[in-house]
């Protein structure tokens, strides 16, 4: 599939004396665009009763988005990596956009299935390919520091939803005047909505094309001031060799890195999901609970500012500590946070927020430092579409998270009166899962010699399926 | 903010970035996160508020 010439890869090519830090607000511009995708819970409201449905009707045009998200990475991934960023940022910021207008066409004229295919299905398309399309290009301009780099803009994504949540309040109360933001029973029109959908759709466009414009690709022989690749490869599991996605995908190593996502994104859902009414529950007393409901959405807003922080902060950790490590960090000391978190967690609501914020930043730390794990496995060479395939982990964490948590407390009571002892076995299922994880992180060797793509000048020998993609 | 190099020059000769640029990047998905991170805050502090 060609792309036209002022998006090929060959236009973007950086110049020598380019300045790097260029690079990360590119990629945050289209981050913070597409992290909208967790705010819509603002609007959710509206729209039940806008469509007079039912919230699970509004949820599955959340569901199709992440699916969608999921699926486009992986199908996506390498024609992301041979066409290079502005292609990439240029497409998903298309796909993005007309989600939301096509949404918006949906809201006004009450079509859900427009809402449905436009935001879920076209947006979703959108969210994938702008998730992946700035990861490789950063770890390419970024190779001394390639966790700071990924942190910064997948940190991006989760900033999207702080920007958006107030904005869209906002912009909903100035679109209808009835509409009070402050009032949580307050609930805003549809056309309100559609309205939202238009400007937000209109919005993004613009931003995610500077991003798209000012973004380049390094030179093949460039290299950071001072910066020596042999010292790079002296670090064990870092590999100066590549792999292409074709292959990768037939290592141990991929589908253990597959299972540590898995087992890290689920455990976190598990919580982030039932944030607001889990802190509730650990501290009701008969029908009444300690933490009021304005208490529980501060406590929502603290884990989302614990989940964008953990992924920078431990995702550039991991550039002086290591990949493997740092995964030991998340998965092992998150496996006794948990246990505190059902055995001592109702003692104290400052004890059940801590442990439940450290827990979240791991949650974000596990999605951030994950590109530069499978540079450090696979090499930069097609890094994009090996994590768009890895990223279908995310999708099936985001459907086996909440399915086991809300599984769980179904079979332990009625929402409005459960208490913390009716959140210990999800709780110790989910220390299961981190130490199916933790295993898996452990069992991670270096890829074998024999899926190396061939050097330049090589002599090709007899290996197992070498790409056919360049 | 770190300079970067090449090893070698290429055809279309050498650029400079100019920090005006880079300023204005910076400041376009800046001020948006600081409002985010700001409008955040705010929400959570209402857990420590009583």
């Amino acid at each position: 599939m060609a792309v036209p010439s002022f998006l090929a890869r060959e236009r973007i090519v950086a110049r020598p004396g380019f300045n790097r830090w260029l690079i990360p607000p590119a990629a945050l511009a289209v981050h913070l665009c597409i992290g909208q995708a967790y705010a819509t819970s603002v609007y959710k409201a509206a729209l039940v009763s806008h469509f007079e449905s039912s919230l699970t009707a509004i949820g599955i045009i959340f569901s199709i988005a992440i699916v969608m998200l999921g699926l486009s990475a992986a199908v996506f991934g390498t024609w992301v990596d041979r066409n290079g960023p502005r292609a990439a940022m240029f497409t998903s910021a298309c796909f993005w956009s007309a989600g939301f207008l096509i949404g918006s066409l949906g809201i006004a004229t009450e079509q859900l299935w427009l809402v449905y295919f436009g935001y879920g299905f076209i947006g979703g398309i959108g969210l994938g390919i702008g998730y992946i399309s700035p990861v490789s290009t950063l770890i390419k301009w970024f190779p001394d520091r390639p966790g700071l780099a990924t942190g910064m803009a997948i940190m991006g994504f989760g900033g999207g939803a702080l920007i958006a949540s107030p904005l869209s309040r906002q912009l909903m109360s100035v679109y209808d005047p009835g509409y009070d933001p402050s009032v949580p029973t307050s609930i805003a029109s549809g056309n309100a909505v559609s309205m939202l959908f238009l400007t937000l759709g209109l919005v993004y466009l613009v931003f995610m094309m500077f991003g798209a414009f000012i973004v380049r690709v390094p030179a093949d022989d460039w290299r950071p001031a001072g910066f020596d690749p042999s010292s790079v490869k002296q670090k064990s599991l870092v590999t100066t060799d590549n792999v292409s996605a074709a292959n990768a995908i037939k290592t141990p190593q991929f589908w253990l890195l597959w299972t540590v996502l898995f087992c890290n994104v689920t455990a976190g859902i598990g919580i982030l999901e039932q944030a607001s009414p889990m802190i509730q529950d650990f501290f009701r007393t008969g029908e009444s609970s300690l933490v009021a409901g304005v208490a529980a959405t501060g406590f929502v807003g603290l884990l989302s500012l614990f989940n964008k922080g953990g992924r920078f902060v431990w995702s550039s950790t991991s550039d002086y500590i290591g990949r493997k490590p740092i995964y030991m960090v998340y998965l092992g000391v998150g496996m006794v946070l948990y246990v505190l978190l059902a055995t001592v967690g109702s003692t104290a609501t400052w004890l059940f927020v801590v442990l439940a914020a450290i827990i979240i930043s791991f949650y974000g730390g596990g999605f951030a430092t994950i590109p530069a794990y499978l540079r450090d496995l696979f090499g930069t060479y097609q890094v994009g579409a090996i994590h768009g395939r890895l990223l279908t982990a995310w999708a099936a964490a985001g459907i086996a998270g909440p399915l086991i948590v809300n599984g769980v407390l179904d079979t332990q009571g009625t929402p409005g009166q459960l208490v913390a002892g009716n959140y210990r076995p999800a709780l110790f299922i989910m220390v299961g899962l981190l130490a199916v994880g933790f295993i898996a992180n452990l069992l991670v060797r270096p890829v074998a010699a024999t899926w190396h793509e061939p050097k330049v000048g090589a002599p090709t020998t007899s290996t197992p399926e070498r790409s056919a993609v360049r | 903010m770190s300079s970067s190099t090449t090893t070698t020059d290429t055809p279309q000769g050498s650029t400079h970035t100019p920090a005006g640029l880079i300023g204005f990047a910076w400041a376009l998905v800046g001020i948006p996160l600081a409002y985010g991170l700001y409008q955040t805050v705010k929400t959570a502090s209402s857990l420590f508020g009583g």
